[in-house]
């Protein structure tokens, strides 16, 4: 674990890995809401295969993406390990459903490296860019477009 | 003070003026009934009055201006030298209009025409001319106990030759001035517009700072003024502040003094207390070489802090001689914040279910104490909850207010004498739900008027009043709101809606219809029978809008009419849309809930009753008639292949242009109020879907959009590909 008593510098930032299959992803902590263990959740008629449905959070109505379908990287299977990381993107919450939380981390701006030129679609679109950990490759993923575009957000 | 602070306050005088305006919109309507008692016109009078009042500590000149002119000739009704005739009535209520439109402009920070209501505007200048011998001739003040205003007609103002006159003006506040959140700079500063104007601060009554009384008043202004304003203009300023302070007034070297100076001095007097201003204490101390008012802290601008003060002080003003009303306190609270507590209620009633239901299967029956103390819980929970929905309900008062406006603008511009009756304004209903109905119930009192209302001419030549009469009531019945528009016009002419209908080819030329179904073809989409397209309604858009808006609030429109009597429209809605009443189902193991108002019947379908029609449709037959059948479960997705008729149960339902459909469930597990939850907020529309609630296991449930399953959207594989793109 890194020591994330250090006093932020202006330039660090703090994000939460977690892992799906064998990789490893993180986001901005600024974005996290909060870690969440898996519940069942009510499938919504016509989603995508990626939207697992909706549970209830505190009397809100959370949408849960599997993040690793959304990737394109097959459906996770829910285990009690499973976890939902609730985060915010622009005005809606949302649960992303991954395997496991991993780390957190505590890194700077500058140590960002630009997302390996791969023909990965997945990469393009959600992986903002790689940090180097202890010889780990985290990717760090921007979650604009999880969510499917839906009459609202395109109106 | 803080840009923040500002604009809250300024927010706080626009909510009030929305106050002020429908005080004065109902008093002035009912002055147009006949009852033009002083009670009445008081109440509008001080309606104008703070709005002046308030606009002025804004600067918002326009809206202070007519606000004047609009208060004189009110002036002069209260003063009995204006009769509220008819005629005065209708100039007054459009001046109200105007009013209503230059507090709106204000707020929105609009730049309001000067000629768009100009008409008016010297309209009701003339009514004070007409009326009033001689324009500058002081008010007989003793002729109305309850003057508080001595304004002059604002012509006073205007005429340029006025001799100046020399005013000594001494002002020494007493705490309760302060007390009363009113602010001496504001008093000086309004003074300091009337003329030239020299301010000595009195120092003298300071006391050593350990004498200090932090809420005391300890300073005086003594005041020279070189105005062309008449001494009661001069008074005017202090207004506010009257009673609250000592005051007196020399013109020319004549002292006036009024009863509350003498009030104030006695007072002063008895207690003995010396005051200082809590504001300007430090300020003098620091600096107690300059006097002035200049020195006061530039900083503490506080002008818009006398806004709550105006009415206050007019209210405290009236008292003293009208009867008191006892009147209910209220708060103001911001929206988010009564939504955030109905959230939490609506959790808190999830958990208590939850709670009960654990607690069965934990199998604590013996235990009796558990037990009764869980139904008390339950029986606290449903109280709070109905006591929460009850803070969002509103009356529809000010809805109905609203519609005297645009039944006026009508009117006018049809030429039409219509007079609105409302019955019924203190209904409550969710405050989403009068938000909502606000559209509609336009469109249908514009129609009741430009359609139903037939020219005065056409009414005498039929034997009615030439003033047509559109009523709007409101009433609770059996857990929902009836609102019913009526009108005693013409009624609906069948032939030519008939005849209208089959030229648009909405029906067959040869078709049987009732009544009640030519009634019913005015809420088709495209349907209008206006003969020449007016501006006011008739574009072919109309009932059917209604119609739909009504529906989406999950309520009902019906409509009757009797020919050369009238026409009626009926509309029943829910009281809010936060709970609906629901039939939980059964679909492929996930409970979803239908809306309660859409179903007609259940029933389970032998097998005789299901008869196929075409490759895959299926129709059921209900008393003789067929309906077709919607399989909920491949509709939405839940299952590929569809189920056996006979093993389901088929809930027949209506949607809003009266089409039925039976849907087919797996099973009904029961009757209930539910919590409804937006779907939108987090994610987006699904298709079918209304929303969503959470049941008594916490887990999400939604809510049928019948209208939508029905209409077999759904079924059109494009539509689901083209509102679910990769988002890339």
């Amino acid at each position: 674990m890194h020591d994330i008593g250090h006093a932020a510098n202006s330039g660090d930032r703090e994000f939460v890995a977690f892992c799906m299959g064998s990789q490893e992803f993180c986001v901005d902590i600024m974005g996290v809401r909060e870690i969440r263990g898996w519940t069942p959740a009510t499938p919504l008629p016509h989603a995508p295969p990626y939207v697992r449905g909706v549970i209830n959070l505190r009397g809100a109505v959370l949408p849960i993406i599997d993040l690793a379908m959304r990737f394109g990287l097959g459906l996770t299977e829910p285990t009690p390990r499973s976890v939902i990381i609730v985060v915010q993107v622009h005005q809606q919450v949302v649960g992303l459903l991954v395997d496991a939380v991993s780390d957190i981390l505590m890194t700077s701006e500058a140590s960002m490296q630009p997302t390996p030129d791969v023909a990965s679609e997945m990469a393009k679109t959600f992986v903002k860019g790689v940090y180097a950990v202890d010889g780990r490759m985290i990717s760090i993923v921007t979650l604009d477009c999880v969510l499917p575009v839906t009459e609202k957000a395109a109106a | 003070m803080t840009v923040d602070t500002m604009a809250a306050i300024r927010q706080t005088f626009f909510q009030e003026c929305e106050e002020q305006l429908s005080e004065m919109e109902l008093g002035l309507l009912a002055m147009d009934e006949g009852s033009a008692d002083s009670e009445t016109v008081n109440a509008v009078f001080r309606a104008v009055h703070s709005i002046k009042g308030g606009a002025g500590a804004f600067k918002l000149t326009a809206l202070v201006q007519f606000a004047h002119s609009f208060e004189t000739a009110l002036d002069h009704v209260r003063s009995g030298k204006l009769t509220p005739l008819p005629d005065v009535m209708k100039v007054m209520l459009r001046a109200a209009d105007v009013l209503a439109d230059l507090v709106e402009a204000s707020r929105d920070g609009k730049e309001i025409d000067e000629s768009s209501y100009a008409a008016i505007a010297s309209e009701v200048k003339a009514l004070t001319v007409i009326e009033g011998q001689a324009e500058e001739v002081e008010e007989v003040i003793d002729f109305q106990p309850t003057v508080i205003d001595f304004g002059l007609p604002e012509i006073t103002i205007d005429i340029p030759a006025t001799p100046s006159h020399d005013y000594r003006i001494n002002f020494s506040p007493r705490p309760e001035l302060y007390g009363n959140a009113n602010e001496t700079v504001l008093v000086l500063r309004e003074l300091n517009r009337l003329g030239i104007m020299q301010a000595t601060c009195d120092t003298s009554a300071v006391p050593q700072l350990d004498a200090v009384d932090p809420g005391g008043a300890y300073l005086a202004w003594s005041i020279d003024l070189n105005s062309e304003h008449e001494i009661a203009d001069v008074r005017e300023v202090f207004e506010f502040v009257e009673g609250e302070a000592d005051l007196s007034i020399e013109t020319d070297g004549q002292a006036e003094v009024s009863d509350a100076d003498i009030a104030a001095l006695l007072s002063q007097a008895l207690s003995g207390a010396p005051a200082v201003e809590p504001e300007a204490q430090s300020q003098t101390i620091a600096e107690p070489a300059t006097p002035q008012m200049q020195a006061l802290p530039e900083t503490t601008s506080v002008e818009p802090a006398s806004t709550p003060a105006p009415a206050a002080e007019i209210a405290k003003a009236e008292s003293k001689t009208a009867a008191v009303v006892p009147t209910q306190t209220t708060i103001r609270v911001e929206f988010d914040r009564v939504d955030r507590l109905i959230n939490l209620v609506g959790e808190l009633v999830i958990n208590q279910a939850m709670l009960s239901q654990r607690v069965i299967e934990a199998n604590f029956a013996g235990s009796s104490s558990v037990v009764i103390g869980l139904e008390e819980l339950e029986q606290l929970t449903r109280e709070i909850q109905e006591s929460v929905m009850a803070i969002r309900a509103q009356p529809v008062k000010p809805l109905f207010q609203r519609m005297s406006r645009m039944v006026r603008e009508v009117a006018d511009a049809t030429g039409k004498e219509v007079r609105l009756k409302t019955e019924g304004e203190a209904t409550e209903v969710d405050k989403t739900v009068v938000e909502r109905l606000a559209e509609p119930l336009t469109h249908m009192i514009r129609n009741a008027v430009d359609h139903g209302i037939e020219a005065p001419e056409v009414r005498l030549a039929a034997g009615k009043p030439a003033e047509g009469m559109v009523r709007m009531t409101a009433a609770h019945r059996s857990g929902r709101i009836v609102i019913e528009v009526s009108d005693d016009g013409a009624g609906i002419d069948r032939p030519k809606v008939r005849a209208s209908a089959i030229k648009k080819g909405l029906i067959a030329a040869d078709a049987q219809l009732s009544d009640n179904d030519i009634d019913n073809l005015l809420f088709l989409p495209g349907f209008s029978t206006a003969a020449t397209v007016s501006s006011i309604s008739g574009r072919g858009v109309g009932m059917d809008v209604v119609k739909r808006s009504i529906v989406a609030l999950g309520g009902r429109i019906s409509i009757s009419s009797r020919p050369g009597l009238g026409s009626t429209f009926s509309m029943s809605l829910p009281l809010t849309l936060a709970v609906l009443d629901g039939m939980a189902v059964s679909v492929a193991g996930q409970t979803l809930v239908v809306p309660l108002t859409a179903i007609v019947e259940t029933s389970k379908p032998k097998k005789g009753e299901i008869h196929s029609l075409g490759a895959d449709g299926r129709v059921m037959s209900i008393r003789n008639t067929f309906v077709p059948v919607i399989d909920v479960g491949t509709q939405l997705g839940f299952r590929d292949v569809a189920m056996e008729p006979e093993r389901g149960v088929a809930i027949l339902v209506e949607t809003g242009d009266g089409t039925r459909n039976a849907l087919l469930v797996d099973s009904i597990q029961d009757q209930r109020q539910v919590v409804i939850k937006s779907l939108e907020a987090n994610y987006g529309t699904v298709a079918g879907i209304a929303a969503a609630t959470i049941l008594g296991d916490g887990r999400v449930a939604l809510i049928l959009d019948v209208d939508a399953l029905v209409s077999g959207l759904l079924n059109d594989p494009l539509a689901g590909e083209l509102r679910y793109g990769t988002g890339g």
